[in-house]
């Protein structure tokens, strides 16, 4: 049973098929085989957040899930959000608020930050570091990418008819 | 790191799950949410030779109100405890301490099975189940058990569970009229391990414990269930009531040193986590010298 074991998934809604061994964590997948490098490894134990991605929708450690374990689900990484548009807005107010620097925790920033502005249209910023407390940034000391965040939701709140 | 090589196997029921775990013993580990065993797997704090998948045993899930008993499936995760409307209503010390478990992508994965069979001394649910009183249920073999909280959990990553037995859900009492909860803990970050953390569960009768249960966290090798507190109930709290309560309390922990605290400075917050939890308990903020939570 340490042989390869066949996988079926939807990544960014497409259809893959693949053959991988059971230590095989999701976000190695991801990037090795599938080679979307935008997830991110750093701590390899959870707490750093750079490897979040969605699976079947919500936002999940992809280091700490086994690419055995996500058989039948649909995953979405940042590639997916990021093609998509649906995090288009996030993403410019990253840039214009200089919420990154070498850009390592940033497609986990904005996989959590995107988690959160889809449950709750107007968070305060208490409301968004709490949400954003399982994502290591290392050069900004935060208080930009909180601004982006907020910024980001203004901005879908003035849009809405 | 990476884990090392193992082998891995679905299990497709309770009874299937038994099987492997019976044929492998202690050469197993059973995979539910993995948010603590897949971090001491690629930090090769353990190399398991075979993983038991339990994740789609759709019998481990679930939350049910029967009678005075609220039950809940070992497969039910973090996010769906903090969610879930039985909850709230039935054992809120949960719904509140729940917000405390690590981060919302780790709360989306994450086991309450898995959280109490991994048994951190730290963390916030083992000692929510000791001071609410729970059952845990047991699967093996010869049939299910049933294991009070407090007994349950014997010391850093060590409960009564053995290798050939899984644990299938919890038994909570509902919760009572007139009955109060406090949650608080101390963390450098939002979301990390505890350095001290009260979990407690109360019924209050106009301005008297009827009953406290305080169970304390991070302060020992498992959660513990404060004796201390039992000079507390059924008079009145006063100042020096309240006093002798944490001299008890004080004297009964025995808390560890590491990188985040001295013994010295666990045992002075458990002191002021109980202050706290009986001031709020009580509505009595006189009572809180340490200020408000």
């Amino acid at each position: 049973m340490t042989a390869p074991m066949p996988i079926s998934l939807d990544v960014n809604d497409e259809r893959v098929d693949a053959h991988v061994l059971p230590r095989l964590n999701l976000a190695d997948f991801l990037r090795e085989h599938l080679q979307l490098t935008g997830t991110h490894v750093g701590c390899e134990h959870g707490v750093c957040g750079a490897c979040t991605v969605r699976v079947n929708g919500e936002i999940v450690r992809s280091c700490l899930m086994l690419a055995v374990q996500a058989h039948g689900t649909s995953v979405q990484t940042i590639e997916g959000l990021s093609d998509s548009g649906e995090v288009a807005d996030l993403q410019a107010a990253f840039r214009d608020r200089n919420a990154l620097q070498c850009g390592y925790c940033t497609p986990g920033m904005l996989m959590a930050a995107q988690d959160l502005l889809k449950q709750h249209a107007e968070p305060d910023r208490e409301r968004i570091r709490e949400h954003l407390s399982g994502n290591y940034c290392r050069c900004t000391g935060y208080q930009a990418i909180i601004d982006a965040v907020e910024i980001t939701a203004r901005g879908r709140i003035g849009r809405r008819p | 790191m990476k884990a090392s090589a193992f082998s891995y196997a679905r299990a497709t029921s309770v009874v299937n799950a038994l099987e492997l775990l019976v044929a492998h013993g202690d050469r197993a580990k059973v995979l539910s949410g993995g948010q603590s065993l897949m971090p001491a797997m690629n930090l090769r704090l353990i190399s398991p030779e075979l993983i038991v998948d339990i994740g789609e045993i759709a019998e481990l899930r679930g939350i049910a109100v029967k009678g005075d008993v609220l039950k809940i499936g070992a497969l039910t995760r973090h996010v769906d405890l903090q969610k879930s409307p039985e909850i709230v209503a039935h054992a809120p010390l949960l719904t509140e301490a729940v917000a405390h478990v690590a981060h919302p992508a780790i709360r989306n994965r994450g086991t309450l099975g898995g959280s109490l069979a991994h048994a951190d001394p730290a963390s916030e649910l083992p000692a929510c189940m000791v001071a609410l009183n729970a059952t845990i249920v047991v699967s093996g073999q010869a049939g299910e058990r049933r294991v009070a909280a407090e007994d349950f959990f014997k010391g850093i990553y060590e409960t009564d569970l053995s290798a050939q037995e899984l644990l299938v859900a919890v038994e909570l009492p509902v919760e009572r009229k007139s009955a109060a909860h406090f949650f608080f803990e101390f963390a450098r970050r939002h979301g990390d391990y505890a350095i001290a953390g009260l979990a407690a569960q109360a019924v209050v009768l106009g301005d008297i414990f009827a009953d406290l249960r305080m169970a304390f966290f991070a302060v020992g090798d498992r959660p513990i269930l404060a004796n201390a507190a039992t000079k507390l109930v059924d008079v009145a709290v006063t100042p020096a009531v309240l006093s002798d309560a944490l001299t008890a309390l004080s004297e009964e922990l025995d808390p560890h040193d590491d990188q985040q605290a001295s013994a010295s400075m666990r045992r002075h917050l458990a002191k002021v986590l109980m202050a706290r939890g009986v001031s709020g308990l009580l509505g009595r903020p006189d009572l809180n010298a340490g200020g408000p939570v």
